[in-house]
């Protein structure tokens, strides 16, 4: 093992893919000689060329079309929007052409395409550029989602990914581009299964379920709160859809208490559904009503103290903990 | 012209017949609530596919927008699997999944049938991206109609079809008019074929109504492009004999404008040229069409015989190879 960057897992993880498969290339703004909006891209355009490592104008609907169209005939695009806040613009390509195309041609077009990109706040971006689009993108038939928080995580999800048969979004962070991790050596062939979350600390008392950014804070808070006798398990779902239902159960019938911190907003999101179906399949295994840590339910204000009070955050998750444990 | 890829010429008037009595043939069972949702007829236009058809090689790649029943005949979907699809049922061309507007067949190259407006124009410049990347010679046939051309996709895919040289025709099936808007209530243009100099992409005018301009125009399109990929546009002027759907009575035009477009009928008028011409008899012309209205006839009979998809089949293509989530 090796410590390295999130961005350079992602880095490795489209480097190696690109290196296997001559049917894999990658499209978006900036992706080519700029390297990168967040250099995720470096040295790509280099090592495989032009017409592999693609700039495009500012057009996310049509060159995000252009991927589904490609991959109807046979290749396996990457499509890099330089944030999931920009791919809302080309929403009509992401949830009606891509996952729909299968059902409608009655299983003869399957959309082997990997949209990637930073997904959710990152610092002072104001409301256009900070929305957190997992819960909209959930809700489609047909899309699968994965919310890496760690560099290992980062590689092996991406690299799977790519190899998927059906659309998959890789919603990376901004926020954790830049942070570290332990991750196998080059040469291993890491390849995480979407679908299956991760207990990234066992504990007793209360299961914190997280992913994407809200995985650093949960960690923070349980740490924390193991100073105050409280053994917090934290459960990084990794993917979104599918949904690891056996972890969350798993670790909810152990420790009887849960909190879910989302980095979306809490109206119909990602926590509204795992509180449905922990209630559903365990309710007698609760022994206090759950608890959701999320955005306000407000767009995001530029101004820092603003922003900092509309998103989850470590203390936030720490107070619910201690809601849900009555302490 | 010639070209050693023109197809025969009373091959391709059959075709044109069998789009039209097949179509004839769908609105009457619409009209008798067999057939579900929405049905766009394709009635007038027929010569503007089967010219495209006859200009181009079976393995060209086509994509077209929802009225579609005759972009899948003339690439050789049978007229079976196009009624059975719009009845529903399993022996469907997308297994009663799609419906009218989403008829699909991979064997044939039809890539769709598609529903939103102008959304399929940036996937036909990826398949044209697809082609070059592999380093082949095939061309993209693009079809849609002048509703489309005031939709943002439409506008990103020609300029980046135009930035990289995509070998792919856009051609705009001007019927005059999106759903009862007409072109000059909807486009501030005078010639929709202006379009495609803001894009510095080549731009043809083909009348619609007219097989053989629409092969001829096409065929000069398609060798340069086979020779050196690039996009082109082509504006072929044509007219729908029904409103814009079954349930429209398209009263926004005037019986003179249907009538003026009737008088030259693109089948009456291939029908006169082949007769003049000494290549096709009276006799010929009958059998054909008989056997035209015998398919659509039967299309119908085997749709009505064939089996409702299995309710099994409502999880089966969500995800490739069955999962779930």
């Amino acid at each position: 093992m090796r410590e390295i960057t999130y961005r350079q897992a992602l880095n490795e993880a489209l480097a190696e893919e690109l290196e296997r498969d001559q049917n894999v290339f990658l499209m978006g703004e900036e992706v080519a000689q700029y390297n990168g909006a967040y250099k995720v891209s470096q040295g790509l355009l280099d090592r495989f060329g032009p017409m592999r490592i693609i700039d495009t104008p500012i057009s996310e609907n049509g060159f995000a079309g252009m991927g589904v169209g490609a991959a109807m005939v046979g290749l396996r695009p990457i499509i890099e929007f330089m944030t999931f806040s920009f791919s809302l613009v080309a929403f009509d390509q992401v949830v009606n052409n891509a996952p729909n195309m299968l059902t409608m041609s009655g299983g003869q077009f399957n959309i082997p395409i990997t949209f990637r990109g930073p997904n959710g706040p990152a610092h002072q971006l104001g409301a256009t550029h900070s929305h957190a689009t997992e819960c909209l993108y959930a809700n489609f038939p047909g899309l699968k989602i994965c919310t890496p928080a760690t560099p290992r995580d980062a590689k092996g999800l991406l690299k799977t990914a790519i190899r998927d048969n059906n659309p998959v979004l890789v919603l990376e962070s901004e926020l954790l581009y830049s942070s570290k991790g332990m991750v196998e050596p080059l040469e291993h062939d890491l390849l995480i299964p979407l679908g299956q979350a991760e207990l990234k600390r066992e504990g007793s008392d209360v299961t914190i379920i997280c992913y994407a950014q809200t995985v650093p804070l949960a960690l923070a808070a349980a740490e924390a709160l193991e100073g105050e006798e409280i053994s917090a398990e934290v459960l990084d779902l990794r993917s979104i859809k599918p949904l690891d239902l056996q972890a969350i159960l798993a670790s909810v019938s152990k420790t009887h208490r849960v909190v879910v911190a989302e980095q979306d907003r809490p109206y119909c999101g990602i926590g509204a559904e795992i509180c449905y179906r922990i209630q559903k399949e365990i309710f007698d295994e609760l022994d206090a009503p759950i608890a959701r840590v999320s955005q306000e339910d407000v767009p995001m204000p530029y101004n820092e103290r603003l922003e900092q009070a509309a998103l989850p955050s470590a203390e936030k998750i720490m107070a619910a903990v201690k809601k849900v444990c009555y302490a | 012209m010639s070209s050693p890829e023109q197809r025969d010429e009373v091959e391709m008037l059959s075709l044109m017949l069998l789009i039209r009595r097949f179509e004839e043939r769908a609105s009457q069972q619409y009209q008798a609530q067999k057939i579900g949702g929405f049905c766009h007829l394709y009635i007038g236009q027929e010569a503007v596919v089967i010219g495209a058809i006859a200009a181009t090689r079976p393995d060209d790649y086509l994509i077209t927008a929802y009225r579609d029943h005759a972009h899948a005949l003339a690439r050789g979907t049978s007229a079976d699997a196009c009624m059975a699809e719009l009845y529903g049922k399993v022996t469907g061309c997308s297994r009663g999944l799609g419906g009218s507007m989403h008829f699909f067949d991979k064997a044939n190259h039809m890539y769709g049938g598609h529903a939103i407006v102008g959304a399929h124009v940036p996937l036909a410049a990826g398949m044209a991206f697809a082609a070059k990347y592999r380093g082949e010679d095939r061309v993209t046939l693009c079809f849609f109609g002048d509703g489309a051309i005031n939709q943002g996709s439409f506008h990103e895919a020609l300029n980046l079809a135009g930035l990289y040289k995509l070998p792919v025709i856009f051609i705009c099936e001007n019927n005059l008019f999106a759903m009862g808007t007409s072109v000059e209530r909807s486009t501030s243009l005078k010639q929709i074929v202006d379009r495609a100099e803001g894009y510095d992409i080549a731009g043809y005018v083909a009348d619609g109504m007219n097989f053989r301009d629409v092969r001829d125009k096409l065929a000069e399109v398609v060798d340069g492009i086979r020779k050196d990929p690039h996009p082109a546009f082509v504006e072929i002027r044509t007219y729908r004999y029904r409103g814009h759907s079954m349930s429209d009575p398209a009263s926004y035009r005037t019986k003179d404008q249907l009538e003026k477009f009737r008088m030259d009928d693109p089948i009456t008028r291939l029908r006169a040229q082949l007769t003049r011409e000494g290549k096709l008899t009276n006799e010929q012309f009958d059998a054909m069409d008989k056997g035209a209205k015998d398919t659509a006839l039967a299309s119908v009979k085997f749709a009505e015989q064939s089996e409702e998809p299995p309710l099994e089949d409502l999880y089966k293509y969500t995800y490739a190879n069955g999962e779930s989530t």
